[in-house]
């Protein structure tokens, strides 16, 4: 097997799309946004519950799509939990350059180990969007905007 | 050229150049045709050879090259003619895709027939490109699109559509083979039961040009389309046939020079026959490419090519369907060589992704059919659509792909 697929599909990814933490749609979520590429139809919808000075108190997604844009949503969904909306919009910026290949070096603090493992995704430049879907849609989620489209 | 006799689909595969590259340092196995096949060396020298030799705009001006280079994109037409079987040249109209040949009647025919009420009837079947100007249409002029539902293997419900004709149905609009499954429909029947209710029927046969032999008098379809890219020729350049009367009663599509008799600001008279559908300058090399796309599958021959393409699709239905979890979508009776499949648990993007590691080139998506996918309540499926120059090996190596994708997901 090719060592860019293994580097792809590591366990954490697999297990994380097998598995999607935070699949659900919080009857308290305040700010959503629906995700939709439509290149290959994948739909995610992101769920906030924004508090006080913009933290973030709950997030969670509900969605048909890929191993990456699964496993991306789950993973972000717990790591943008507790943290403000300004530090979740800093970390996709980040994130976003990684995936794109643009910038190896990515500090996002004790979250960097997690997101490194979706680095692999930068070999395969049809398959970023699918990393960068559910980031998009909670971005939009936080500005109000209640649809994107990757296109 | 090829051996008239036998086909010997090794001999085939030297006649395209991308065969000799590799991909991911493995054996291209080009499983995409569907969506667009490679190109023949005589496609690709007798394009070069119009460029370096010959070029010069057609239906103008008397000098030399523009005389030869008429004769080449005429020649083309004829050839085309000849293959389609067609009463006459001037019932072929070059365009620039399959899309484009819809949308050109669709508005022309559409726009000066159709009334609020009036039923334009598709099937479920349709490329999002028999579906949406048919859309457009109707939202311009009132009248009502309706599809026409296929069964669990995928089949064309002729009882359905039969029962769905009447009186108010003005279009009918089918494909000829399914580009997301690979059924063939009932065309026969199809235009038959249209034309007993007084309906005009447009037939897409994008994915039929590149497998079977055509015949318009036989079939009888009053237009009837289908794309250069996808039968081994160029980009750029599609084919609209439409019955001679058909033509005749038809408004123009586009504007502009070629498509004229006579140019005043108070009247102007249309060119007839294809010209009036022929503005501007039109795709000249593509054409004369498409021509020799053409002359060459039929050198080898219609009945040879499916022959073999039936039998490869035998084999990788049968190897596809002896992996575990695999479920193939769409069971026609009667299909051309495409395959689409799904793997539980399994995303198609992901299929495709790591087969192409693997040097096997897929589609993955859904097909520009989305009301095909929303019908097997799938999202997307990975399709395998086959041509005459696949062989056993290419399938052997989508399967060994299909079941590392297996491992990879445990």
């Amino acid at each position: 097997m090719m060592d860019d697929l293994r580097e792809l599909y590591q366990e954490v990814i697999l297990d994380h799309s097998k598995n999607p933490r935070n699949f659900r749609h919080p009857a308290d979520a305040n700010h959503e946004a629906h995700g939709y590429n439509p290149l290959c139809g994948d739909t995610v919808n992101v769920y906030l519950k924004m508090g006080h000075n913009g933290l973030i108190e709950d997030a969670a997604f509900e969605g048909k799509g890929c191993a990456i844009s699964l496993a991306s949503a789950s993973m972000m969904t717990d790591i943008i939990k507790g943290k403000t909306e300004t530090q979740a919009k800093e970390i996709f910026a980040g994130f976003q350059k990684l995936v794109k290949g643009e910038e190896n070096e990515f500090d996002a603090g004790e979250d960097t180990e997690r997101l490194m493992m979706l680095a692999g995704v930068k070999e395969f430049p049809m398959r970023v969007k699918c990393a960068t879907l559910a980031w998009h849609a909670m971005s939009s989620a936080m500005d109000d905007k209640p649809e994107i489209s990757t296109e | 050229m090829n051996d008239m006799t036998t086909f010997d689909v090794e001999k085939i595969r030297r006649d395209f150049p991308i065969f000799a590259r590799e991909v991911h340092g493995k054996p291209l196995a080009f499983l995409d045709s569907g969506a667009s096949a490679q190109k023949p060396q005589v496609v690709i020298d007798t394009m070069r050879r119009a460029y370096l030799e010959t070029y010069a705009n057609v239906h103008r001006g008397v000098h030399y090259l523009s005389q030869v280079s008429t004769e080449l994109y005429e020649g083309a037409r004829e050839t085309i003619r000849a293959h389609m079987n067609a009463a006459s040249v001037e019932e072929i109209i070059f365009t620039k895709n399959a899309t484009e040949s819809i949308n050109l009647v669709a508005n022309s025919y559409g726009w000066a027939n159709l009334k609020p009420g009036d039923e334009i009837i598709l099937s479920t079947l349709e490329h999002h490109s028999n579906i949406v100007p048919w859309q457009l249409i109707a939202e311009k002029t009132g009248a009502v699109v309706k599809a026409v539902p296929i069964d669990a293997h995928g089949e064309f419900m002729l009882d359905k559509y039969l029962d769905m004709l009447g009186p108010k149905t003005k279009i009918v609009a089918v494909t000829h083979i399914s580009n997301a499954i690979g059924t063939i429909t009932p065309v026969k029947e199809i235009i038959d039961a249209a034309h007993d209710a007084g309906a005009v029927v447009l037939i897409d046969g994008s994915q039929a040009a590149p497998h079977m032999k055509l015949d318009m008098q036989a079939l009888d379809a009053d237009f009837y389309v289908f794309t250069g890219h996808k039968v081994f020729g160029p980009t750029g350049i599609g084919v609209l046939y439409g019955k001679a009367e058909m033509l005749e009663a038809l408004p123009p599509f586009l504007g502009g020079g070629d498509m004229i008799e006579r140019v005043t600001f108070a009247k102007t008279t249309y060119a007839k026959g294809h010209s009036k559908f022929e503005a501007g300058t039109p795709p000249i090399v593509q054409a004369i490419g498409l021509g020799a796309a053409i002359d060459y599958v039929n050198a080898i021959g219609f009945e040879k090519i499916g022959a073999h393409e039936q039998a490869l699709l035998a084999y990788a239905t049968e190897q596809l369907q002896s992996i575990n979890s695999l479920r193939i979508i769409g069971q026609a009776k009667h299909k051309a060589a495409i395959i689409s499949f799904t793997l539980d648990g399994v995303h198609p993007h992901d299929i495709g992704t790591i087969v192409d590691r693997g040097g096997v080139a897929i589609r993955v998506g859904h097909h520009c059919a989305q009301p095909l996918m929303d019908h097997f309540d799938v999202a997307a499926t990975a399709r395998a659509s086959m041509a005459l120059y696949n062989n056993r090996a290419d399938v052997d190596a989508l399967v060994a792909s299909v079941k590392s994708v297996q491992e990879i997901f445990g």
